[in-house]
């Protein structure tokens, strides 16, 4: 009897999703077979995907070959490291999503619920293929059915025009980003017609035609994962998808670029050169703060959090920058040490996002409302959806103990401990990177305050806030699920890099793991505690501990009494939910501070007007100056070539006679 | 991790608990004789202490549980940084937990909590002083990130400890990169500890108020612990300033002696530093909200030119 490999096993899942997908359209309509039983089924798989990329881990590289697709073209498959880590991060991510969303998919929506069913799973197992694929033909197909299904995904609510329209903007980049991966795929076959991984990395590049390749893979993979500027789809598709789609593409399908990033740039295109790194660290910190000023203006719930991605996404590659550039050179240990801070980010992010994205689908569904301008207070009527957020919040701004600081600890130190670059102005670019990084991460702070603050705290700005609800029993353990995710990658940061370096090994040759597990589970020590260390479950005990005293003493000694009273406000008399900051006022100061950098349109009241209104209309630069140009170019080029549509026959036969003669004077023998 | 280690650190904490309210009283002592003020006395943070523990909490309608644990949590988070920071000896069992840049964190914690507190209850001013906060905050992290970067860049380590260890036992060599970082630290920690040219602790003038405005709803002994974690913040963050710029004197092992014989020489550099900011703050204006993106701006370019010098001129050193 056969054994059943890990690879067999993953194959498997794909097809349980597509089965489950394709239950949902024998029963389109029943919401209720759709949503308590597929959904869960799904999520199971979710979590055995997970558990077999976590055991995969350090074991060696299983292939196989499907034999679907073209004759005489099978699909080679392989699953290595670094596709372990992916899925494990895939399967862990779904499996809290699908639970949400059995919870979240109700009556009434867009489409009928089968058909997001199928779109949804479809979703997963592509996704899980592309981290399978072994050759450029397999990867391109499931890279396009992740795009597809995840397109018709956005536009679930296809009935308003601003939905259509991002699903469009989402479709084109995606396909602007698969050309350019198609080519970079064709520029590492360097002409030999093999169009598999394996011949691929056989293949020796001249300098040239491997930064072509890179740069080509950057601009593919950036467009999915949202680099600076080909982002500009993501702030327009996941308000408009719902939310656990959100989730999805937030939290999981831009992991799928980095992993193509990772899988290019360390694997497939040989020796990097040492620029590589810098053009992606230049992108990179372009991308975080851009991507964070912007989440910081947001009125938008979801919006902030897509602006948010694009931040961390933008971290994400920093990391790559500084990891290639550390390669080039050959410092391995520091390579290490910032790729293990590229991946825990991932695996961090994947866990923070979707439950931030999952928390605005709760509160979307409890009061109808997206814009912050009509929220507030509902950590009153919706407690757990809060208290979960909160430790999103925390880890979304980068603050110990939860699992954003992990990582942003380890890019940090990777950036310190660069002694000395052989480049002299590489030396001078690494700390200004570093304070940049720095600046990112405190800003993140700040669009997470006004993120929870706005949402979840103060007084609720709208009467119908007053009914609303906390969330139903699966949206509250899809919650927790990613609320421990967080907890765990945050206070366990020794473990998981013990289990996650065995990507590191398999892309640098070596890896953090022997001196990080000389100091203990409970110690996080990538050189030596000497030269630094950080104890997440201390650091946690310690605080904890003085609380719990703290109130202990205070009760022992003096009292616990408390009454309740009016709010005192410096003894103000109104003191409505309007008294409060809007969304736009309390992001005022960065307006102010980095004018430049928003393209704003503003409307101030003047002491005349009858009815005095404020508004403010923050837009994207990039929008502007590179988009629009393109987009009227294309339509005035295109209207010039319509003008030879005359819808005259005896024009068209001109043409063709032109043409005929103009061919016989080219094609003379 | 040894007995008289845990000894030293747990002695560490309780000084840091009881002389904080003192190193503020000290301040606005020293404040009061330059503004030829008659000075309320020197203990006069302890019984407003005390006052306030035994008074009743007066908590507002719209208050939830954040606005009741804030409190707790960010004292909680200000014993822990006290807890990190040699401030007489290196030899602390706790200091492994969190480096510098763990320590940026754990203010950058503390500063999350006392802001989202101050939007719970939903008045004008409590978002106003978040907004501020986060806005001070957002220019004073980066720049503290830096400061440490420059200290850890000479002492290759980012761990407390080593910084102190390496610094103080050096032979007497002068870093041009530390002045930058001296002058950026300075100018941040004025601004975190809500010292006058970016708030002022004394002002109940609501437009121009950051702290103050984010803890008007608190009371009782809320108020008590904010008002305490406050004076903790002063201490750690002159501890700290005197742990990497002026660390003589600060032991660096064990023993019983060496800790009793650091904490006068402590006392004596706190007295001097609370003096020195008593000086700044009497002959500074509070500056428009809006110019303190100029003031902490210059102190990140400080601290970046700082970093910089280290790696580009003092690499050899």
């Amino acid at each position: 009897m056969p054994t059943l490999l890990p690879i067999d096993a993953l194959l498997i899942a794909a097809c349980a999703w597509l089965a489950v997908g394709l239950a949902g359209l024998a029963a389109p309509a029943n919401t209720r077979f759709i949503a308590r039983t597929l959904f869960p089924l799904g999520a199971l798989v979710g979590l055995l995907v997970g558990i077999v990329g976590l055991c995969f881990l350090g074991e060696s590289p299983e292939t196989a070959v499907l034999v679907i697709g073209l004759p005489d073209l099978p699909f080679h498959l392989r699953l290595d490291n670094l596709t372990a880590v992916f899925a494990m991060l895939l399967g862990f991510a779904s499996a809290g999503i699908s639970v949400y969303a059995a919870g979240y998919f109700r009556q009434g929506g867009g489409a009928a619920p089968g058909l997001l069913c199928l779109e949804y799973h479809v979703f997963l197992a592509s996704m899980l293929m592309v981290l399978l694929a072994d050759d450029a033909y397999a990867f391109m197909v499931a890279w396009e059915s992740m795009a597809l299904s995840s397109f018709f995904l956005v536009t679930t609510d296809h009935k308003h025009g601003e939905i259509r329209r991002a699903g469009y903007l989402y479709l084109l980049l995606a396909h602007l980003g698969a050309i350019s991966i198609l080519l970079s795929f064709g520029v590492m076959t360097s002409g030999s017609g093999d169009y598999s991984f394996a011949g691929m990395r056989a293949q020796e590049l001249s300098p040239f035609w491997a930064s072509v390749a890179y740069l080509l893979a950057l601009v593919g993979f950036g467009a999915k994962a949202g680099l600076v500027p080909v982002h500009v789809w993501l702030p327009e598709a996941h308000p408009a998808a719902p939310s656990p789609v959100s989730a999805m593409m937030s939290g999981v399908m831009l992991k799928t670029a980095i992993y193509g990033l990772l899988r290019v740039g360390f694997d497939l295109v040989g020796e990097p050169l040492w620029w590589w790194g810098v053009v992606a660290l230049g992108v990179g910190l372009v991308t975080a703060l851009f991507g964070v000023l912007y989440s910081t203006v947001q009125s938008d719930m979801k919006r902030l959090l897509a602006y948010s991605s694009i931040e961390n996404i933008g971290l994400i590659a920093v990391g790559i920058g500084l990891t290639l550039t550390f390669h080039a050179y050959g410092m391995e240990a520091l390579a290490a040490l910032a790729m293990t801070a590229v991946l825990y980010h991932c695996l961090a992010h994947a866990g923070f996002k979707s439950l931030l994205f999952l928390c605005t689908g709760s509160v979307l569904h409890a009061t109808k409302e997206r814009s912050l301008g009509k929220l507030g207070g509902l950590i009153h009527r919706m407690p757990w959806v809060a208290w979960l957020a909160l430790a999103g919040v925390i880890a979304s701004a980068g603050l110990p103990p939860l699992s954003g600081f992990v990582s942003e600890w380890l890019l940090l130190q990777s950036f310190l401990f660069s002694p000395g670059l052989p480049h002299p102005w590489l030396n001078m670019i690494v700390p200004v990177a570093a304070a940049v990084v720095a600046l990112v991460a405190a800003l993140a702070g700040f669009a997470m305050v006004k993120f929870f603050g706005i949402i979840f705290l103060g007084q609720m700005r709208e009467e119908s806030l007053k009914d609303a609800h906390d969330a139903g029993p699966w949206e509250k353990a899809g919650l927790v699920w990613l609320a421990s995710l967080t907890v765990l990658l945050g206070v366990l940061p020794a473990t998981v890099i013990g289990r996650i370096d065995a990507v590191t090994h398999q892309l640098l040759g070596t890896g953090l793991a022997e001196r990080v597990r000389e100091h203990g589970w409970w110690m996080l020590a990538p050189i030596s505690p000497e030269r630094a260390s950080y104890e997440p479950l201390v650091f946690l005990a310690t605080i904890v501990a003085s609380v719990l005293l703290g109130r202990w003493v205070v009760r022992r000694f003096y009292h616990g009494r408390m009454r309740r009273s009016p709010a005192w406000d410096c003894g103000y008399f109104f003191q409505g939910p309007r008294a409060q900051d809007t969304a736009e006022g309390f992001s005022q100061p960065i307006r102010r501070i980095f004018e430049p950098m928003f393209r704003m349109q503003r409307h101030f009241p003047t002491a005349r007007d009858a009815k005095p209104y404020y508004s403010v209309k923050v837009e994207d630069h990039f929008w502007h100056w590179l988009y629009v140009p393109i987009a009227r170019a294309a339509k005035a080029t295109s209207a010039l070539i319509a003008t030879l549509q005359g819808g005259r026959i005896a024009i068209y036969l001109l043409y063709s006679f032109l043409t005929l003669i103009l061919l016989l004077l080219v094609a003379r023998p | 991790m040894n007995f008289s280690g845990l000894l030293a650190q747990l002695f560490a904490i309780a000084l840091a608990l009881a002389a904080a309210p003192l190193l503020t009283g000290w301040v606005n002592q020293c404040r009061a004789w330059l503004q030829s003020r008659s000075a309320p006395p020197l203990l006069q943070p302890y019984y407003m202490l005390h006052k306030l523990f035994n008074k009743d909490v007066v908590l507002a309608h719209g208050a939830s549980d954040l606005f009741r644990f804030a409190p707790f949590i960010v004292f909680g988070c200000m014993v822990l940084a006290c807890a990190i920071i040699p401030s007489l000896s290196t030899d602390l069992p706790f200091a492994p937990s969190a480096d510098t840049i763990a320590l940026v964190g754990v203010f950058g914690l503390a500063r999350i909590f006392i802001s989202l507190a101050a939007m719970d209850i939903g008045t004008s001013f409590g978002s106003l002083g978040s907004r501020r906060e986060m806005l001070v905050g957002f220019l004073a992290e980066p720049a503290l990130l830096m400061v440490i970067f420059t200290t850890a860049l000479i002492s290759q380590s980012t761990s407390v400890a080593t910084i102190v260890e390496t610094l103080a036992h050096r032979e007497f060599i002068i870093y041009p990169s530390l002045a930058f970082a001296g002058i950026a630290f300075t100018f941040v920690s004025l601004a975190e500890n809500a010292r006058v040219p970016v708030d002022n602790p004394a002002t109940h003038l609501e437009l121009t108020m950051i702290h103050e405005a984010m803890v008007l709803e608190y009371s009782g002994r809320h108020l008590a612990l904010i008002e305490w974690a406050a004076s903790l913040k002063l201490y750690a963050y002159s501890c700290l300033g005197l742990a990497l710029f002026f660390p003589w004197g600060i032991a660096a092992g064990d023993s019983f002696l060496g800790l009793l014989a650091a904490v006068p020489l402590l006392a004596f550099k706190l007295a001097v530093g609370g003096f020195l900011l008593a000086v700044i703050e009497t002959v500074n204006a509070k500056m428009r909200i809006f110019r303190a993106p100029e003031f902490l701006g210059t102190a990140f370019l400080l601290a970046v030119l700082g970093l910089l010098v280290r790696l580009l001129l003092e690499t050899r050193v």
